[in-house]
C-alpha cells in the first residue's frame, strides 16, 4: 500500500506532546511504524510547546494562548494536526473551534501572539489518532492492510474521555454509545468485548491529588473486563495506559486481585495484525507482559 | 489543594452547615456566568445527574459536582473557593455531556478553580507543571537519557521549544508571576 500516490489529507503534522516522549514511547515507535505502512507522512512539529491542558485548572488564558501558539506553528506548516494523546488533541480541537467561531476571542488572543510574532487565522484542523485512522486512512484502507488477522484475541477499549467528550465541541464519534474504536479494533480481527461503563474515565487526572481515587476506577473497569472474558485491553491516551498498564501490578496488590490483562497501545494492536513485528512495536516496553496473547499469533 | 491527603478531602467539613445571611456574595453568580463556559449556571435546577454519573463521585465520599453547583448559585463564594474538592474533578466532561439543562458543570468546576488560586499562591502540582513548560515548553522534563535512548530507537530528535516565546506569554498572562510567587 505504501507505492500509492501519497494526496495531500496523507500527510500530517505529528503533535507529540509531554507524556509520550516522557513515559510512553511505546505509543509513539507503534504509532509510526503502522503509518508508516499505511501510507501516512508524519512531518515533526517545531518548535512545539505543551498543549495547555495541565494548566486549565489554574489559568484558563495561559491554557488557550499554550494551545493557540501550536495551532499556529501548524498553520505556517500548512498542514492538518493528528495528536496521540485525547488531552492534547481535546484541546488544540476545542480551542480551533472556539478561536474560528468566536472573533472576539480570536482578536483577544491574537493580540497577545502578536508580541511573538503569530497570528491565529483558522487554517487547519486537528484530529486525535482514531479520528484520522477512520476518517482519513479509512476502515476499508486499514482492512485491506491486514496480514495477521488475530481472531483468537479477545479484546476491550477503553478510549480516553477527550476523544469524545465534551461532545458538543469535539463533534467525533458518540460519546454515549461510541462506534468507532469498536469498528478498529474488529479491523484487526479481533473479536470485541463489550463492558459495563466502558466510557467511564480512569480517573488518571487526579492522580496527583488522591490516588486512591483513580486507583479504585481503574480497577473495577479491569474487573468488569475481564468478568466479560477480555484478554486484553487497548487504550489511544499514555495517562490511560499508564493507569491501567504501569500501575496494574500496584492495583492488584492494593485489591488483592489477579487481572494480568496486557494493555496495548491500539497501534500495537493494529501493528500486531499488519504483521509487524513485537520488537518493531515496542511491546516489550510494556508492564503487564503480553506474551499470553502474542505467543497466540501464528 | 490537597495532595494525596485523602482523609483531610474527605472529611472536609467547609462544605457543610448552615448558611448565614452576611456570608453570600451577590456577585459571584455573575462572575461565574461572565466567564466562558459559566454562562448557564443559572439554569441549573438540581436534577442531580451530574453526581449520579460522575465517576470520581462514586469513589468519593465528599466530591458532589452538584453541590458545588448550588452552593456557587446560592453565592457562597467562600466556601466553595476555600473547597478541597473542588480539586478532584477529573474534567472527563460526563457531566457536561449529560447535563438536561446545558450547564457546562465540568466548565464551571474550572472557573472555580481558576477563581481559587487568583492572586494567591500556586498549588504545588501545578506550580511544578507550569515551571516546567515555562522553562522547558514541556510539562515534564525529559530526561537526558530518553533522548538519548530515542536517538537509538531511531525515534527522530524532540522538536525544541521556543522558550523566549512562552515567557512572553506566560508574561502577558500573568502567569511568570504566579509561579515566582510560590518560591
Amino acid at each position: 500500500m505504501t507505492e500509492e500516490k501519497q494526496n495531500p489529507d496523507q500527510k500530517f503534522l505529528l503533535f507529540l506532546g509531554c507524556a509520550i516522549p516522557y513515559r510512553e514511547t511505546s505509543y509513539e515507535i507503534s504509532t509510526r511504524k503502522v503509518l508508516q505502512g499505511l501510507g501516512i507522512e508524519l512531518v515533526e512539529m517545531p518548535e512545539y510547546n505543551c498543549c495547555g491542558l495541565p494548566l486549565d485548572p489554574v489559568n484558563h488564558e495561559m491554557m488557550l494562548l499554550l494551545a493557540a501558539r501550536n495551532l499556529c506553528l501548524a498553520e505556517k506548516e500548512k498542514l492538518n494536526v493528528i495528536a496521540l494523546c485525547p488531552g492534547c488533541a481535546g484541546t488544540l480541537r476545542k480551542v480551533n473551534k472556539k478561536l474560528k467561531e468566536n472573533k472576539e476571542l480570536r482578536e483577544k488572543i491574537n493580540e497577545q501572539l502578536k508580541k511573538t510574532g503569530l497570528e491565529f487565522r483558522g487554517t487547519i484542523e486537528v484530529k486525535h489518532l482514531l479520528q484520522m485512522l477512520a476518517e482519513d486512512v479509512t476502515l476499508e484502507k486499514i482492512k485491506a492492510a491486514i496480514t495477521k488477522p488475530l481472531s483468537s484475541f479477545r479484546v476491550a477499549e477503553h478510549s480516553g474521555c477527550h476523544v469524545t467528550r465534551p461532545a458538543g465541541e469535539i463533534g467525533f464519534d458518540n460519546s454515549e454509545d461510541p462506534e468507532v474504536f469498536k469498528s478498529l479494533i474488529e479491523a484487526t480481527g479481533s473479536r470485541y468485548v463489550e463492558y459495563t461503563d466502558k466510557t467511564a474515565c480512569c480517573g488518571a487526572p487526579i492522580a496527583g491529588v488522591d490516588d486512591r481515587i483513580p486507583l479504585a476506577l481503574s480497577r473495577e473497569k479491569l474487573a468488569n473486563i475481564k468478568e466479560m472474558g477480555g484478554e486484553l485491553l487497548v487504550t489511544v491516551c499514555p495517562f490511560c495506559h499508564m493507569m491501567f498498564d504501569t500501575n496494574q501490578p500496584r492495583i492488584e496488590r492494593i485489591f488483592n486481585e489477579d487481572f494480568k490483562i496486557p494493555v496495548l497501545h491500539y497501534p500495537q494492536l493494529l501493528g500486531l495484525a499488519m504483521g509487524f513485528s513485537e520488537e518493531e512495536l515496542a511491546l516489550n516496553e510494556l508492564r503487564v507482559s503480553p506474551s499470553k496473547i502474542t505467543s497466540k499469533i501464528s | 489543594m490537597p495532595q494525596k491527603n485523602v482523609k483531610d478531602i474527605e472529611k472536609e467539613d467547609v462544605l457543610k452547615g448552615p448558611i448565614r445571611a452576611g456570608e453570600i456574595d451577590f456577585g459571584f453568580r455573575k462572575e461565574i456566568a461572565a466567564s466562558p463556559g459559566g454562562e448557564k449556571l443559572r439554569h441549573c435546577y438540581q436534577c442531580g445527574t451530574c453526581t449520579s454519573d460522575c465517576p470520581i463521585a462514586r469513589f468519593s465520599d465528599s466530591y458532589r459536582p452538584r453541590e458545588i453547583i448550588r452552593m456557587a448559585q446560592l453565592g457562597l463564594k467562600k466556601r466553595v473557593l476555600s473547597s478541597n474538592t473542588l480539586w478532584l474533578c477529573a474534567a472527563c466532561y460526563t457531566c457536561t455531556d449529560r447535563c438536561p439543562q446545558d450547564v457546562e458543570v465540568a466548565s464551571v468546576i474550572r472557573i472555580l478553580r481558576n477563581l481559587a488560586v487568583k492572586g494567591k499562591l500556586i498549588p504545588s502540582p501545578f506550580k511544578e507543571l507550569g515551571k516546567n513548560i515555562v522553562e522547558t515548553g514541556t510539562a515534564y522534563r525529559i530526561p537526558e537519557l530518553r533522548l538519548k535512548k530515542r536517538a537509538k530507537t531511531g525515534l527522530p530528535p524532540l522538536p525544541k521549544s521556543n522558550i523566549k516565546a512562552i515567557e512572553k506569554l506566560a508574561e502577558a498572562t500573568g502567569f511568570s508571576q504566579m509561579i515566582k510567587q510560590s518560591d
